[in-house]
């Protein structure tokens, strides 16, 4: 899709939030081997190993933020999640997940396969947003994917002095790590996830640093199925304008 | 004993520094370089904008020894103040209200990357153009 529009005035500024800076990313930006992807992950996706193949060599920035400062700056709590700026530098649509849904947690662990109606609609909120995406770079201001100012401002809740908090907390223990000290920087992650439990690029990243994988782990699993009812992706709204 | 104070992008090992509790006290001449804020007759000032020392608050903001203390004078604005007492290191963070100010501005905030090569890349650098800022992670 990036390169069907790159001359039209448009481009994907991709951040990592990766505290393992640039050998937790290398792989996925710069692959030294063609990445293979099972199928069943491609059938979550929705992309065939052609579209895999393409977008494991970008040729728009892909940045990398191991502060998370754009995490904190932008207000975003999890990965991925988009924000729209315009020609002028304005914020048209605040931040928000890129198309991801919670079909993921209907996954069978033993296969990795979705129940397919789940799996069809994981594709069809990708492709909404995408389709969204499309008409903004086409149409631009007279997109009705275009938030008015009063409409984008509302949709901005945070952050919260907890959050504000769990930023500086957070920041503490990258440098920290960054400067040698692993086990101090440890006590500093987790306490910025326990601060803002809502908030799962924290978690994550620090389950990840302990451990290359253990994001996804039954860490991660066991506090996913405690949200119950609750979202893990927020309900994108597409469609209020 | 020297201690790290980090205060918005910048970091300094800082010598003569007193922590004692949730308190830490600096030299008004590290205060400026470090953090910009400058102690005047009206105040703190930095830039255009000047905080009047409240009456109630000039003890705790100014010592005998004439050293500020910054944690305090965080707080009052509204920062978010941590440190490690084992490693010695204050960090002082932004305050909740000036993110949200600046977030719904709906001027995106601006900043500087890196890429895999070290390559540093501004967010500023592509206005004119529509950008897609996408996070993603490799966890």
């Amino acid at each position: 899709m990036y390169r069907e529009f790159a001359d039209r005035n448009f481009i994907i500024v991709a951040v990592a939030l990766d505290t393992g800076g640039p050998d937790a990313v290398r792989e996925f930006i710069r692959p030294r081997e063609p990445i293979v992807v099972p199928a069943p992950m491609q059938a979550i996706m929705g992309w065939s190993a052609e579209q895999y193949a393409g977008a494991a060599a970008p040729s728009y920035p892909c940045l990398i933020d191991e502060k998370h400062i754009v995490a904190e700056l932008y207000d975003m709590k999890n990965v991925p999640m988009a924000v729209w700026i315009d020609e002028e530098g304005r914020i048209v649509r605040p931040a928000e997940p890129a198309g991801a849904t919670d079909g993921f947690r209907s996954m069978d662990r033993k296969t990795f396969t979705l129940p397919k109606g789940v799996a069809d609609a994981g594709r069809a909120s990708r492709a909404r947003y995408t389709a969204a995406l499309r008409d903004w770079i086409e149409r631009g201001a007279r997109s009705r994917f275009v938030l008015s100012e009063e409409d984008a401002r509302d949709r901005v809740a945070g952050p919260t002095a907890t959050d504000a908090l769990a930023a500086a907390t957070f920041r503490l223990g990258q440098y920290l790590r960054e400067r040698g000290e692993p086990d101090l920087a440890k006590r500093w992650f987790d306490a910025a996830a326990q601060l803002c439990p809502d908030r799962w690029t924290y978690f994550r990243q620090a389950l990840q640093l302990q451990e290359v994988g253990k994001a996804s782990g039954p860490e991660f699993q066991a506090k996913v199925r405690s949200l119950g009812d609750r979202k893990y992706y927020e309900e994108i709204r597409l469609d209020e304008t | 004993m020297s201690v790290t104070l980090i205060y918005g992008d910048r970091a300094a090992d800082v010598p003569g520094v007193a922590q004692r509790g949730e308190d830490v006290w600096v030299s008004l001449e590290d205060l400026a370089v470090l953090t910009g804020w400058e102690h005047k007759p009206q105040g703190l000032c930095l830039g255009e904008r000047c905080v009047p020392i409240p009456p109630a608050h000039r003890d705790e903001w100014i010592g005998a020894d004439g050293r500020f203390n910054l944690a305090a004078f965080a707080r009052y604005l509204g920062q978010p103040v941590v440190h490690d007492d084992t490693a010695c290191v204050w960090l002082f963070g932004e305050s909740a209200e000036a993110r949200g100010r600046t977030l719904r501005s709906l001027a995106a905030p601006d900043f500087r990357l890196p890429d895999l090569d070290g390559n540093l890349h501004s967010l500023a650098a592509y206005r004119g153009k529509k950008v897609l800022l996408l996070s993603w992670a490799s966890w």
